[in-house]
């Protein structure tokens, strides 16, 4: 019996999440017993790294290059899940892990429980696992019958750490069925983390008084290698691109800083950041709501703040 | 085209998170519901503009019990043609979407739409599982959508960006923001979906493998340390010694 994970590969690399990932499967295989196992579809340099993160074996479709279609990964995935003869699947919460979870599930006949963030543990006559619910605003723990079921991982939920050493790679064969989806073009802006994945956020409100102010906001980030968000009313009136939207209707995050200057902190904004490890509030109002929900708080005019903010951050990393 | 739209009842985005029977239900006292915003903003929308555009009929689905009415009358108020409520408790996503799926399942729907997920339980699962069900395709978290009555080409969100594809009805689609501007309901809209069919149905599936054991609430936060704006350099090193991120 075995966990097998789908270690994600954008542009023939691995990132972070895949490394969660494997090492998330590798703790839960060591609470429901087996060995975890690692899928990659796709070409990669590398793939026996993963043991270091815990696999014991990495399955290497290399071959296999079409576009993504959820229905054609979901299939190859259920192959794979049982010539190792998996207990449980785990993909990452990501674009590609969302769409892919439930359809595999439904070909498994397994429980599925998405965005999970704790290593699953056996418990009567199921298994338990947590998860955040009310876009952050509670965690619940769910509970799975049955002797099959399929987790997405929330990220940075987990951390990564080396047990072992590169591990075997070998190959499977599968069945490759029909799609009905044409991947025709691929957009995305090159070296930037993306948001859910992002450790430190730089985020910005109806504060900035406008598009034209976000200068400062872009220098701070760049500083400290942040990613750049901002609040709802600033990605609907076209100040920001909509994919920096984070909130309960935006992105959900849960970086280690979150820095959020001239936002109010409304409940609906808290609800998608307020996982993070740390928050600091810019905000000139004393009686900001953010500021109940925040680790440090400056209580001044961004405009001031933030480019003192950003010099302190440039000494700080020359020393 | 013939279109089915699942909807679902969310608590109101600032109501009050709490917790009843030893943690082990959600408190919905005093507790204000309304429809999902990705199915009612987004999903709903789109799937009416390509119905006036294409002619055809836009069917709204919801798994629940009867205090779910007021959600699918607004969705009928808002230019839904007919509802459908299969009765029966949403246990959870697996049990919804098997009984979706099996009410779609001889109908021949062009386009099933799901919000991109539900913003209470978060799942982003219902989609795919009912995709799965009726082994169509299945393109979740859509920002843009055109649609030439056959075929689709839609943007859907990735990491860092979009992917453009290109999918043959009939297929399953996850709405996310960008893909409708939302609709306000007006007096006509809601007292013609008085007059709407509205079908009860019995749920083929009443299990679920699936449930809440209990809930928690986040721990709270110990205070705000306040830093002087003059001084950066402490909140840097607050951050660097204290908080140990930077
Ligand atoms: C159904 C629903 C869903 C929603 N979902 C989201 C969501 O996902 N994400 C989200 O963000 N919002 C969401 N909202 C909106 C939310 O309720 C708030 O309206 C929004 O977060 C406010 O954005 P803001 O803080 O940028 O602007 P404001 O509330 O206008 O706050 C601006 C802040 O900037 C401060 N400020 C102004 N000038 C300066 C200065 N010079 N220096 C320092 N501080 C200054 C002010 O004191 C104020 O606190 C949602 C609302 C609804 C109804
Ligand atoms: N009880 C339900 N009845 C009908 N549709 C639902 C129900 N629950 C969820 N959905 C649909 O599935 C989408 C995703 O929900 P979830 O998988 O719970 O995040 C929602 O946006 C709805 O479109």
């Amino acid at each position: 019996m075995s966990v097998l994970v789908l270690a994600e590969n954008p542009k023939g690399r691995f990132k972070k999440a895949a490394y969660e990932l494997v090492h998330y499967g590798h703790l839960t295989a060591k609470s429901l017993g087996g060995e975890c196992i690692a899928l990659v579809i796709g070409g990669v340099d590398g793939a026996g790294d993963l043991g270091k993160y815990g696999a014991s074996k990495v399955i290497h479709l290399a071959d296999f290059k079409a576009g993504f279609d959820s229905g054609v990964y979901a299939n190859i995935i259920t192959q794979i899940a049982e010539q190792v003869g998996a207990h449980t699947v785990v993909v990452n919460h990501s674009s590609a892990g969302k769409s892919l979870a439930g359809r595999i599930a439904v070909r498994m006949d397994a429980g599925i429980v998405s965005q999970v963030n704790t290593v699953p543990a056996k418990e009567g006559s199921g298994i338990t696992v947590g998860k955040p619910v009310f876009s952050g605003k509670a965690f619940a723990k769910f509970k799975v019958e049955g002797d099959k079921r399929v987790f997405s991982l929330m990220g940075n939920a987990i951390a990564v750490a080396e047990v072992g050493q590169a591990c075997p790679v070998e190959s499977l064969s599968v069945n490759i069925p029909e799609s009905n989806v044409t991947v025709k073009e691929v957009k995305t802006v090159d070296g930037i983390v993306p948001l859910p994945e992002a450790e430190l956020v730089v985020s910005a409100g109806r504060g900035m008084k406008g598009p034209e102010n976000w200068g400062i906001i872009e220098e701070l980030a760049k500083t400290i290698g942040a990613t750049t968000a901002c609040s709802r009313p600033v990605a609907d009136t076209g100040w920001r691109p909509h994919h920096e939207h984070v909130g309960q209707t935006g992105v959900a995050i849960r970086p280690n800083l979150y820095i959020a200057a001239g936002i109010s902190g409304a409940i609906q904004h808290l609800a998608g950041v307020n996982s993070s490890k740390c928050i600091v509030v810019i905000n000139k109002d004393p009686e900001a709501p953010f500021f109940k929900a925040a680790d440090y708080g400056v209580c001044a005019d961004l405009f001031d703040v933030v480019p003192r903010l950003t010099e302190a951050f440039k000494k700080f990393k020359s020393q | 085209m013939k279109l089915l739209v699942c909807i679902t009842k969310t608590p109101e985005t600032t109501a009050k998170i709490a917790f009843s029977d030893g943690n082990s239900k959600f408190d919905e006292n005093g507790v204000q519901f309304i429809m999902n915003p990705y199915d009612e903003w987004y999903a709903l929308v789109r799937a009416l503009e390509l119905k006036e555009k294409h002619g055809g009929s836009v069917t709204v689905i919801n798994v629940g019990l009867t205090a779910n009415d007021a959600v699918i009358r607004k969705a009928l108020a808002i230019g839904a043609d007919d509802a459908v409520r299969i009765d029966a408790e949403a246990l959870s996503a697996g049990q919804v979407a098997a009984n979706i799926a099996a009410y779609a399942k001889d109908k021949e729907y062009d386009i099933i739409f799901t919000g991109k997920e539900s913003i209470d339980f978060n799942g982003s699962e219902v989609g795919g599982m009912i995709a799965e069900h009726l082994s169509i395709s299945y393109i979740s978290y859509a920002s843009h959508m055109e649609h030439d009555g056959a075929k689709a080409v839609i943007s859907r969100d990735i990491e860092g960006g979009v992917e453009v594809v290109e999918v043959q009805n009939p297929f399953v689609v996850s709405a996310s923001k960008g893909l409708a501007e939302q609709r306000i309901p007006n007096m006509r809209g809601i007292m013609m979906a008085k007059r709407k069919p509205f079908e009860v149905v019995e749920a083929s599936v009443k299990t679920s493998k699936v449930s809440v054991v209990s809930y928690e609430l986040p721990p709270a936060k110990t205070g705000v340390k306040m830093v002087d704006p003059e001084d950066m350099d402490e909140l840097v090193r607050l951050l660097h010694e204290e908080a140990k991120v930077i």
